[in-house]
C-alpha cells in the first residue's frame, strides 16, 4: 500500500448555536493514501465541509468543540499551533471550494494570485521566479494563452476558468493532498466534464491523493477509488467504488443509488426515492441517525431507534457498514431483496 | 394520439439592449439572448428544454409567462395571440400559466408565512372569502405533500425539498393549465431531486397539467419530458422526442451533452470516450457567423461559418439544425 498522507480518527465536530449544539461531524474515520482518490458523499448538512474545514485548520477552535486528531505532515491539525498550520496549508493539503469567485480575490490579477500563494511556500524565490511559475500553472490547467490571462482579473473568467484557476492556485506547491469541496457542482455539465478530466490528469502528473467532496454519485463513480458515504455527521458505509455500486452494503446507499437518474436507467417512469428529509443536526434522532427514513427499521423490533450500529467490515466484500441488519441481509441490498 | 396543442411560440426573439460604453459610441450592441425559437407544449405532455448556462433558457420562460415582452414573434395561449396583452387580459392569463422557480429559498418570501404565500395569487385573481382561502390552501398543500397544520409556519422551517413543494403549491393555487418550471430541482439534493419529480409527474397525472419543464442537465429532462429541445446560444440546435434525443442525437452540441454526463457506473468511467467540448459558451453579443455552435465543434467545415443550419429534419427523423448531423 502506498503511503498514507492523511490519517482522521473519530473526528467530532460541534458548534454551540442560538438554537442550540449543531453536532456537524459525529465521530468519522478515516485514511487516504498518496496518489488515491477518497470520494465523500451525502446529502447537503451531512457534514462533508465541516470535514473538510477541519482537516484545513479551518475552523476557529474558539467557536467549535472539536475532538479526535487529524494526522497530516506529522501533525495533529486539531492541536497544532496556527503557525505550524499554516506551514501546512498549501504544502500538505490545499483546497479547492464549489464557488471559484469566493476563492479569488476580485482585486489582484491571477497571475499575482498564483504568485503569492507560491511565494507563501518560496519566500526566497525572486519574481522572475514567481511569474514563471504562475505562466507555467496556467498553462498546466489549460487557459488558453496564459501570457494574457495572467494579467486579467477574476471576473474576466467564465465559472469554468475560474475553477481552473482556483485549482492552479490550489497546485502551485505540489500539495500531497487537495481536497476538492464540490468543485462542479455550480458548472455546467459539459464543464464539469472537463474540470473533472483535469483534475484526474493532474493527479497522474503531481502524484497528489484527492477528497472529492460532493453529492453526485455519478461524479464518484467517475473519479473514486474508495467512498465514504455520510450522512447525520456519520459513515454510514465505506467502499471500493466498485462495490459501492455493485453491492451497497447500507439502506441509505442503496436509497442513494436508486434516486440515481443514469441515462441507461429507465425511461419516463417514477424514481427511487428515500422518504423524508434529512434530520435537523441539532436534534439527531437516538439509535440509527437514519432510521426515521428507513425502510427496514419497522422492522427491528426497536433496535434501530434505540441503539446506534457502528461501523463493521463485511468479510465479503470488504466494505464497511453501520447497520443492524445482518451481513446476509446487507449483501442482499444490491440484488434488491431482503430476507430474513 | 397528440393531444392539442395548450401554449405556443412562433419564431420568438429576444434581444438586450447593452449598456452604450461611451458617449461617442453608438450602442447598436445586443444580447441575443433568445434568437427565434418556436415550440409546441401539448395539453397533459411535458416540454423539455435544455441548453447550458446562458443558452437562454430563463429568458425563454418568462417569454412565456409573458413577463418580458419579446422583441418580435408570438406567443398562443390555447390558439388565441396573448403577446400584447395588458391589464386584466394579461392577469387572466397569468392565471392560467404559473411559473416555478429554481432558487427555492429566493423565490418565497421569508416574512410571510407558507398559508399567505400560497394563498396571494388567489387573492389576486379570485375572489374568496377568506375562511375558504384558507381551507383551499390547506387542500394544496395536502396536493403537493405537505403537512396542511403547518399553514402558519415561515419558509426557514421547511427543508429546500419543502420549500420547492411550496413553490409548486403556489404555481397550482389559481388551477393553471400550464406550469413553467425553470430547472426546480437544480438546487436540490439527489434524494430530495427524485421526491419533487415524482410529485410533479403525479400532478399532472391527476390534474391534467401541461410542463415547460427547464434543464441544465440531459438526465433530469429525461424522465419526464413527452418532446425535447436543445438550446446554444439563443437558438434551439435539435428536438424530438426522448427517443430521437437520447438513442439518435445528431446534432454534435447534444452528443456532446449526454456525453458529458457522468455515468454512475464505475466500470464505464475508464471505457467509454467522452467528447469534452472546449472552451466556453461565446458571448451571446456577437455569436459566431454561421453556425453558432462551430467554435466548439468537432465536425465544424468551412460551410459553418457561412451558413446558417435551419432547424429541419435531415432524414434523422426529427428536425436538427446542423450541417453535418450524425
Ligand atoms: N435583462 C437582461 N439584460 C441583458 N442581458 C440579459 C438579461 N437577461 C438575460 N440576459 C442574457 O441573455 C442570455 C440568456 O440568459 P438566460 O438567463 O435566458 O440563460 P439561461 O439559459 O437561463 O442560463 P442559466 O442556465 O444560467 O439559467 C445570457 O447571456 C444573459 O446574460
Ligand atoms: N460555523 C457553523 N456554525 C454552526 N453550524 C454549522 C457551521 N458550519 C456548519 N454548520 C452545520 O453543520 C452541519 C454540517 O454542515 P456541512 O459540513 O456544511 O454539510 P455538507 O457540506 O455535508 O453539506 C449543518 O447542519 C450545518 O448547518
Ligand atoms: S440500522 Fe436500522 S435504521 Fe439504520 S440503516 Fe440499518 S436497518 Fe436502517
Ligand atoms: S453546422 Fe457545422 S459547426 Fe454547426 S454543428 Fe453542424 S457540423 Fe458543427
Ligand atoms: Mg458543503
Ligand atoms: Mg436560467
Amino acid at each position: 500500500m502506498s503511503e498514507l498522507v492523511l490519517q482522521v480518527k473519530d473526528l467530532k465536530v460541534s458548534f454551540s448555536t442560538v438554537d442550540g449544539v449543531v453536532q456537524a461531524v459525529n465521530g468519522i474515520s478515516f485514511d487516504v493514501r498518496k496518489g488515491q482518490t477518497l470520494g465523500i458523499v451525502g446529502e447537503s448538512g451531512s457534514g462533508k465541509s465541516v470535514t473538510a474545514s477541519a482537516i484545513m485548520g479551518l475552523i476557529n477552535r474558539n467557536s467549535a468543540d472539536m475532538s479526535g486528531s487529524i494526522l497530516l505532515g506529522g501533525l495533529d491539525v486539531l492541536t497544532a499551533q496556527e503557525r505550524e498550520i499554516r506551514a501546512l496549508r498549501g504544502r500538505e493539503a490545499a483546497m479547492v471550494f464549489q464557488d471559484p469567485m469566493s476563492a479569488l480575490n476580485p482585486y489582484y490579477t491571477v497571475g499575482k494570485q498564483i504568485a503569492e500563494a507560491y511565494e507563501v511556500h518560496h519566500p526566497n524565490s525572486s519574481k522572475k521566479e514567481r511569474q514563471l511559475v504562475a505562466l507555467d500553472m496556467l498553462a498546466k490547467v489549460g487557459l488558453p494563452k496564459p501570457s494574457e490571462c495572467i494579467d486579467e482579473y477574476p471576473h474576466q473568467f467564465s465559472g469554468g476558468m475560474r475553477q481552473r484557476i482556483v485549482i492552479a492556485i490550489a497546485l502551485v506547491n505540489n500539495p500531497r493532498l487537495l481536497i476538492a469541496d464540490e468543485p462542479t457542482t455550480a458548472l455546467d455539465v459539459t464543464v464539469q466534464a472537463q474540470i473533472l478530466e483535469l483534475m484526474m490528469s493532474l493527479q497522474q502528473e503531481f502524484g497528489s491523493a484527492i477528497i472529492l467532496i460532493t453529492h453526485d454519485l455519478g461524479v464518484v463513480a467517475e473519479v473514486a477509488d474508495e467512498v465514504m458515504v455520510m450522512y447525520a455527521g456519520q459513515t454510514m458505509e465505506s467502499s471500493k467504488v466498485q462495490t459501492l455500486f455493485d453491492a451497497p452494503s447500507h439502506p441509505y446507499t442503496r436509497g442513494l443509488l436508486g434516486s440515481v437518474r443514469s441515462l441507461d436507467n429507465s425511461e419516463r417512469g417514477a424514481l427511487h426515492t428515500i422518504a423524508g428529509n434529512p434530520p435537523s443536526m441539532i436534534s439527531l434522532p437516538g439509535g440509527c441517525p437514519f432510521h426515521p427514513r428507513c425502510e427496514f427499521a419497522a422492522s427491528m423490533n426497536g433496535l434501530c431507534s434505540s441503539v446506534q450500529p457502528t461501523l463493521r467490515v463485511l468479510p465479503t466484500t470488504g466494505s464497511e457498514s453501520a447497520c443492524h441488519l445482518n451481513d446476509d441481509q446487507l449483501l442482499s441490498l444490491g440484488r434488491g431483496v431482503i430476507h430474513d | 394520439m397528440t393531444s392539442p396543442v395548450v401554449l405556443e411560440a412562433k419564431n420568438l426573439v429576444k434581444y438586450f439592449p447593452t449598456v452604450s460604453k461611451g458617449l461617442l459610441q453608438r450602442s447598436t450592441d445586443s444580447v441575443k439572448a433568445v434568437d427565434g425559437v418556436s415550440v409546441q407544449v401539448r395539453a397533459g405532455q411535458t416540454l423539455g428544454v435544455v441548453g447550458e448556462s446562458g443558452c437562454g433558457k430563463s429568458t425563454l420562460a418568462r417569454l412565456l409567462m409573458r413577463l418580458l415582452p419579446p422583441t418580435s414573434g408570438t406567443v398562443l395561449l390555447d390558439g388565441a395571440d396573448i403577446t400584447s396583452l395588458t391589464g386584466r387580459e394579461l392577469r387572466a392569463v397569468r392565471a392560467k400559466i404559473q411559473m416555478v422557480f429554481q432558487d427555492p429559498v429566493a423565490s418565497l418570501n421569508p416574512r410571510h408565512s407558507v398559508g399567505q404565500i400560497i394563498g396571494t395569487p388567489l387573492k389576486f385573481l379570485k375572489e374568496n372569502s377568506a375562511s375558504g382561502a384558507k381551507e383551499h390552501v390547506q387542500e394544496l398543500m395536502a396536493l403537493v405533500g405537505l403537512n396542511p397544520e403547518h399553514y402558519n409556519r415561515y419558509p426557514h422551517e421547511f427543508s429546500g425539498g419543502q420549500r420547492q413543494r411550496i413553490g409548486i403549491a403556489r404555481a397550482l393555487a389559481v388551477g393553471p393549465q400550464v406550469i413553467v418550471a425553470d430547472e426546480p430541482v437544480s438546487a436540490l439534493d439527489v434524494s430530495i431531486q427524485a421526491q419533487v419529480l415524482n410529485l410533479m409527474e403525479k400532478l399532472q397525472r391527476d390534474l391534467g397539467l401541461s410542463y415547460v419543464f427547464i434543464a441544465h442537465d440531459l438526465s433530469v429532462v429525461r424522465h419526464i419530458a413527452d418532446e425535447i429541445i436543445v438550446m446554444y446560444l439563443g437558438k434551439v440546435v435539435e428536438s424530438g422526442t426522448p427517443k430521437d434525443v437520447y438513442s439518435a442525437p445528431s446534432h454534435p452540441y447534444t452528443q456532446a451533452l449526454l456525453s458529458a454526463i457522468p455515468l454512475a457506473d464505475p466500470r464505464a468511467a475508464g471505457t467509454h470516450k467522452r467528447m469534452v467540448l472546449t472552451g466556453d459558451v461565446p458571448s451571446p453579443i456577437d455569436p459566431p457567423s454561421g453556425c453558432r455552435f462551430r467554435t466548439r465543434c468537432p465536425r465544424a467545415q468551412d460551410l459553418c461559418a457561412l451558413e446558417e443550419p435551419a432547424l429541419i429534419d435531415r432524414g434523422q427523423g426529427h428536425p436538427v439544425a446542423c450541417h453535418f448531423p450524425g
